[in-house]
């Protein structure tokens, strides 16, 4: 562990946080399709069945209910399992585990037994998949009561969170923003992590808060580029945790900027971008000078990857929504 | 395979020997048998009207399947860790969990109601089929610990998840087959095929027994007499002593029927007949065995006496032990669904709570 700071893309970051976690414990391992030999379909768990051997990095039968229920089963008997989903729209089938027994096993046995189990899902669009390959289900985790969801946005995120979800007592979705799986940043095995909950301020600015999290960060940054270009200053906050969500850092930016935009790739009805304005018209009602907008994926099935560029909130889409606010 | 169920005691009460199903009878506590399945009865009967009388919401009555629960329990050791179901009412009774706590969940002061790791006997399961996984997940962690296969008794350990035969329609309960297969895990799936999944009969499930089940995965499938505790007490012993020596799973099939409802709430009367729970219940497995027992001269009356004793007193303490259950503390369900309770939840309790006590 006494690696320094070094660049590499989050795929990578996510590797060296489980190498690192599986290192620390021998209770952690890893189960899932294809993530042995062939280190999973985006390589996050490449070479680690060879450190760690079979046992501790299973290559599961191709069955999601299985992987998780028998994640639910190891962490019983005192293991603490990482299980990977290989795409968000093969998360489905394992749904009844995730939310009948592994959300609610704490609360059903009155605080007696814990289930401490990673599951992480590449989620989001934007890479010309077909379908069931670009879907944010965050909504339906972050519903949930007994989960914590989480999303990480760079290198070093997806290092210290992952670490931070396997030594959780709760049970974790870490969602993985697949378009990014290869975008490189710095990682120090050695800093201190933020607490899994905290939001992360990724710009400081002044006349708008920038919600998002995961894959639309980087372009909620270039957002912000563009508008400091037009006198505009945006603060962009990387919410991190979509649950639970840390009111207290988006509130007390809204308090100072007056103005909230809540971008994230994921439908409209229902989702965070509604939660969160709730949550701030509750608290910070009179410091609004606008109301809240949501840029957001529509209301529709994931369209094919023909029409996703548009379809997806990308830097135009966020953009115009800086403008409504500020028309106001 | 054969598909005749096999039994150890007919129905006369005289012992059968079978090929395949080896019982050594010395080793056998026929009275603790018989009182075992009788306490568990009057668990049963005791429940049943504590729900007539308003002090339960609902409750599974386990009638005719004392000898199957009874002879799959007793096969099971201290260390071996169970996953029942929600009518696994005589298991949990041989494992020691107190029968006033199996009444909580039903009369609504808790979702459990028992410490699954002091009798390692899990928490029952609604969901159909969901805990079969948790089964196979449990004995992945048995595997890991090094507890199978060793050829040390004290250290070799099983699981064992209880089914019916509903869940053998359940992608998960399919799935745990194929996991428990692949990694030839130390785990006994034990059917009982009560006939009836609600009002579903056997037929809408499946078109061969559950037992035939077993060999597309790839184990053992043995179908026993469910109503005959010791078939079931040797089919359990074989499957376990098979599952901790690392030769890994195996389903047991123990036909036997469901004599009441569903549960209380169910009326069985819009989709059987009377005629059939009849000819069941001159089947009664408790009969059964009793005249093994009598025919044997294993049973006195002084036995009797003291057996009819402790089901007084035990039917006096459910009695009283189920309106004696504590409601749960309006703040337990916000404490108890995160260890690391979040921030919102916290104030979401502390508005609860002063709306529960502004109301009293």
């Amino acid at each position: 562990m006494n690696q320094t700071t070094s660049k590499m893309p989050i795929a990578h970051a996510l590797n060296l946080g489980l190498r690192h976690a599986m290192e620390a414990d021998d209770k952690v391992l890893l189960l899932g399709e294809d993530i042995g030999q062939l280190g999973g379909v985006f390589r996050v768990t490449d070479g680690l069945q060879k450190i760690f051997g079979p046992q501790r990095v299973v290559d599961s039968p191709l069955g999601e209910a299985g992987i998780v229920g028998g994640a639910i089963g190891l962490a019983m008997a005192g293991y603490r399992p990482v299980c990977e989903i290989q795409f968000d729209g093969f998360v489905f089938p394992a749904m009844n585990q995730i939310i009948t027994q592994l959300a609610k096993y704490r609360h059903r046995s009155e605080g007696t037994i814990t289930v401490p189990v990673v599951i992480r899902i590449p989620v989001g669009g934007g890479i010309g998949a077909i379908e069931h390959h670009s879907e944010s289900p965050e909504a339906y985790f972050a519903h949930t009561a007994g989960l914590k969801v989480v999303c990480p946005s760079s290198a070093q995120q997806a290092y210290d969170m992952i670490g931070l979800a396997v030594r959780s007592q709760d049970p974790v979705i870490f969602l993985e923003p697949k378009r990014h799986y290869w975008l490189k940043g710095n990682v120090d095995p050695n800093r201190m992590p933020e607490a899994l909950e905290k939001a992360e301020i990724a710009r400081a600015g002044n006349d708008l808060t920038l919600v998002t999290y995961g894959a639309l960060v980087p372009v909620a940054l270039k957002v912000a580029e563009i508008c400091q270009q037009e006198g505009r200053s945006i603060e962009v906050i990387d919410l991190r945790s979509l649950s639970p969500i840390d009111d207290t850092t988006i509130i007390r930016s809204v308090e100072r900027t007056g103005r909230l935009l809540v971008a994230h790739e994921a439908s409209r009805t229902a989702g965070l971008g509604a939660e969160i304005a709730s949550r701030v018209q509750d608290t910070a009602f009179h410091s609004l000078l606008a109301p809240v907008i949501r840029v957001t994926g529509y209301d529709t099935p994931y369209p094919a990857s023909r029409l996703e560029e548009d379809w997806l909130p990308g830097l135009d889409r966020i953009l115009d929504g800086v403008d409504r606010s500020f028309a106001y | 395979m054969t598909n005749e169920p096999i039994f150890l005691i007919s129905q006369d009460g005289s012992i059968q020997t079978d090929e395949v199903l080896k019982l050594d009878f010395g080793t056998v506590d026929g009275p603790g048998l018989y009182r075992d399945m009788l306490l568990s009865r009057r668990v049963d009967t005791e429940a049943i009207a504590l729900q007539r009388q308003g002090e339960l919401g609902l409750w599974p009555s386990l009638l005719g399947q004392e000898a199957a629960q009874v002879g799959a329990a007793r096969a099971l050791q201290p260390r071996d860790v169970v996953f029942p179901t929600y009518r696994e009412h005589a298991v949990a009774w041989c494992r020691g969990v107190d029968p006033v706590h199996l009444l909580g969940l039903f009369r609504g002061t808790t979702l459990g109601g028992w410490d699954p790791t002091v009798n390692n006997f899990n928490l029952y399961t609604l969901v159909i089929g969901a805990q079969t996984l948790h089964a196979v997940g449990y004995a992945m962690g048995i595997v890991r610990d090094g507890d199978v296969g060793t050829g040390d008794p004290d250290r070799d350990r099983a699981v064992m998840v209880f089914l019916g035969d509903g869940a053998l329609s359940e992608g998960e309960t399919n799935e745990a087959f194929v996991w428990a297969a692949a990694q030839n895990l130390p785990v006994v799936f034990f059917c009982q095929n009560n006939q009836w999944a609600i009002s579903a009969p056997y037929s809408v499930q499946s078109r061969v027994s559950v037992a035939q089940r077993a060999e597309g995965f790839g184990f053992r499938g043995v179908r026993v007499d469910g109503n005959d505790v010791f078939a079931c007490l040797a089919a359990a012993r074989q499957a376990l002593d098979h599952a901790r020596s690392g030769n890994g799973p195996t389903l047991i099939e123990a036909l036997t029927y469901r004599r009441n409802p569903h549960t209380t709430s169910d009326d069985d009367g819009r989709y059987r007949s009377g005629a059939e729970n009849d000819e069941w219940a001159a089947l009664d497995p408790i009969d059964r065995f009793r005249r093994y027992l009598d025919s044997t001269g294993q049973i006195d009356d002084a036995l009797l006496n003291q057996i009819a004793e402790e089901e007084s007193l035990l039917a006096e303490r459910l009695r009283t032990g189920c309106r004696n259950l504590p409601n749960p503390s309006p703040d337990s369900p916000f404490r108890n669904t995160y260890v690391d309770l979040p921030v919102e939840l916290e104030q979401q309790m502390a508005e609860h709570l002063e709306f529960v006590e502004a109301a009293e």
